[in-house]
């Protein structure tokens, strides 16, 4: 009998290890095909998509294609506006985003259900249907800049970060998880003397961490490939983001596909070192979905 | 340390009225508690007094000074809460500095008042240590350290011990009695567990959804409850209540009597007791004792619980009426075996038969 369990348990694992292996696969290829193909030459990358010799380094394999790429686009200038503009959204975005959960769920303000109900709303308005209004308005805003007031945030960085610091998703997240917070600690805090203000940053943002991850990475994401809307507010090249760098390489009738994949191999690294350094957050809170502490 | 005075304070919310006009005067340095069945208000009245819940109506003074509108974290008081309600990312040490770090004091005040509080509840060996390694009892003892180490002006326990098992619950019910007397600090605890109730207050202020019954010192709720509500509410197991007609009254006595009960006089100093009629006999299950003949009571054992020190007997009445006997001694009784049952009619209670006595 104990061998029989033994020999299911074995076969179950197995079992197991081979679907997660095949999952594995599935995702890191096409990463491994683009790593690949960006070290390979156009001719001979061409020749092995069709073959499992498109994931392997073989063949005439130089770094050719990043030399190539660096000189065809300011790829550094890029990835550091995206980098730039991704981080900076990222970082306000937490700070808004759970602070205006922080005021759905602990604070009674007259209206809130209200306006919490509309911002729920506004999860079925696709940001491509408000892009042209958007852009409209953001030609007539004003600015205190260097020079005093300046009409029109075209051309500017906080053109690209600012319309996305706050997003109903990243508002939601937080609700949900501050919903989840024992009550009594936010009140065992008040009567200890607590502010509002010291309440959200020595209690709930400590014990938050998870959707703090998880947001950031959502909004890393997002963010990181913003195409049409930099690519609608930013002509100037010095402040355009790494999506719409890729263009460099693709509007001419022989795409350089050695150098496409050289570029984003390079533009991939920042997300997958975001990724890395906050995915055991991530999972805890994916893990604790629906699931009261 | 302040005193407490709630006038006519209300509480609704929308068309429901859950505190409905209480009065209660909490002395300075005195210990009161909040009894009553679930639902009757206490916690809330607790939490208005802690600022955690807005108050609709009345004053509540607090040390002279009425705060109705006063913040919560502007109020002075401490609260323990029944869930403990420590901060889990904290170590025990910043739990208990939590209100002092807030406050803005020195680190060596910090160190000198938290090493104080841990001595005062024995816990200098769990400063160092997150609550997730702590047991329940010493979670309560943080949650209660993290209490006095501000001095506040009034303590606010809400069901403390209820999470603790049984033994630690005396424990800590001692310690918090011991904490009482040393620091002198006006308290006020709600529970349902009639013993805290009876063993830890100088007053008991008995709810009923949402109205004070009675208020006053536990052994005066308990020999002299006003309301059958009271009476049934003090006192483990609760009071026996009968049926009987008043056959005649002379002042604070009248003569009772029913099909089962034989004729005595009872004390009749209670409001609404009729001069004849309907009346309901209340009487303790410790004031009943078995007898060999001209018992007052008379019926069969139904069942009989031996608890060591006393037996519990459950008598069904000639009239199908039950009631229960605490017996101060342990004694074998079998079921259907006849028994008879009298008492000290000086502590027999009488009440006006429309007074309902449920206690929800």
């Amino acid at each position: 009998m104990a061998a029989v369990s033994s020999d299911n348990r074995g076969l179950r694992l197995a079992v197991r290890y081979a679907v997660l292996t095949l999952v594995a696969v599935i995702f890191v290829f096409p990463l491994l095909f683009m790593a690949m193909s960006s070290l390979k030459p156009d001719h001979q990358l061409l020749t092995d998509t069709g073959s499992l010799r498109a994931f392997l380094p073989v063949g005439d394999i130089s770094f050719d294609n990043y030399g190539a790429a660096f000189e065809r686009a300011p790829i550094g200038v890029f990835v550091l506006n995206s980098v730039l503009v991704t981080g900076v959204t990222v970082a306000f975005s937490l700070l808004v985003c759970s602070m205006a959960a922080f005021s759905f769920v602990f604070l009674n303000w007259r209206g809130r259900d209200a306006v919490f109900g509309v911002l729920l709303a506004t999860f079925i308005i696709p940001y491509e249907t408000i892009f042209v209004p958007l852009l409209l308005m953001m030609s007539q805003l004003p600015w205190i800049g260097r020079g005093g007031i300046e009409v029109g945030w075209l051309n500017t960085y906080r053109a690209q970060i600012i319309p996305f610091i706050a997003d109903g998703l990243s508002i939601f997240l937080f609700v949900q998880y501050f919903k989840d917070l024992p009550r009594e600690l936010i009140e065992a805090s008040r009567v200890e003397g607590a502010g509002w203000w010291l309440i959200y940053r020595r209690i709930v943002m400590p014990l938050s961490g998870p959707v703090f991850a998880t947001a950031a990475i959502l909004k890393f994401l997002f963010m990181y490939n913003q195409y049409l809307w930099p690519l609608m507010v930013v002509q100037a090249e010095d402040i355009r983001p790494v999506m719409v760098g890729l263009g460099y390489f693709t509007d001419q009738l022989n795409v350089p596909w050695g150098e496409v994949m050289a570029y984003l191999t390079i533009i991939t690294v920042p997300v997958l070192a975001f990724y890395l350094s906050l995915q055991r957050a991530f999972i805890s809170s994916v893990a604790s979905t629906g699931v009261k502490g | 340390m302040a005193d407490v005075i709630l006038r006519n304070v209300r509480k609704s919310y929308g068309s429901v009225d859950v505190i409905k006009g209480v009065d209660i005067d909490i002395p300075d340095g005195g210990f009161v508690v909040f009894v009553g069945p679930s639902g009757c208000g206490k916690s809330t009245l607790l939490r208005m007094i802690a600022g955690l819940e807005d108050i609709s109506g009345g004053t509540l003074e607090i040390g002279g000074e009425v705060v109705n509108d006063v913040q919560a974290s502007e109020r002075g008081i401490a609260m323990v809460f029944q869930s403990y309600a420590i901060f889990p990312h904290m170590t025990v040490r910043e739990n208990v500095a939590f209100g002092l770090t807030i406050a803005g004091a020195s680190k060596e005040e910090k160190e000198r008042k938290v090493a104080e509080a841990a001595r005062i509840l024995r816990m200098e060996h769990l400063l160092d240590r997150r609550p997730g390694q702590l047991s329940g009892g010493q979670r309560q003892r943080v949650a209660i350290g993290r209490a006095i180490v501000r001095k506040p002006r009034v303590f606010l326990f809400d069901e403390p011990l209820s999470n603790l098992d049984a033994a630690l619950r005396l424990d800590m019910r001692i310690e918090i009695g011991k904490l009482h007397k040393s620091l002198g600090a006006t308290m006020v605890y709600v529970t349902h567990d009639q013993v805290e109730a009876m063993t830890l207050a100088d007053r008991i202020v008995v709810l009923k959804d949402g109205r004070v019954q009675q208020a006053g010192a536990p052994m005066e709720l308990y020999h002299r409850p006003e309301n059958r509500f009271v009476a049934g509410f003090i006192g483990a197991p609760s009071m026996n209540f009968l049926d009987v007609e008043v056959v005649s009254r002379d002042g604070n006595s009248a003569k009772v009597r029913s099909d089962v009960v034989a004729e005595f006089a009872a004390p009749a100093w209670r409001e609404g007791i009729p001069t004849s009629g309907g009346a309901i006999l209340g009487v303790r299950p410790q004031d009943l004792r078995p007898v060999e003949s001209g018992g007052a009571l008379s019926g069969s054992v139904n069942l009989a619980e031996r608890l060591g020190i006393e037996t519990v007997v459950d008598v069904t009445l000639r009239d199908g009426a039950r009631v229960l006997a605490s017996l101060a001694e342990d004694r074998v009784f079998e079921p259907g075996q006849s028994i008879q049952l009298g008492f000290d009619p000086g502590r027999a209670h009488l009440f006006p038969r429309d007074e309902p006595a449920d206690a929800d």
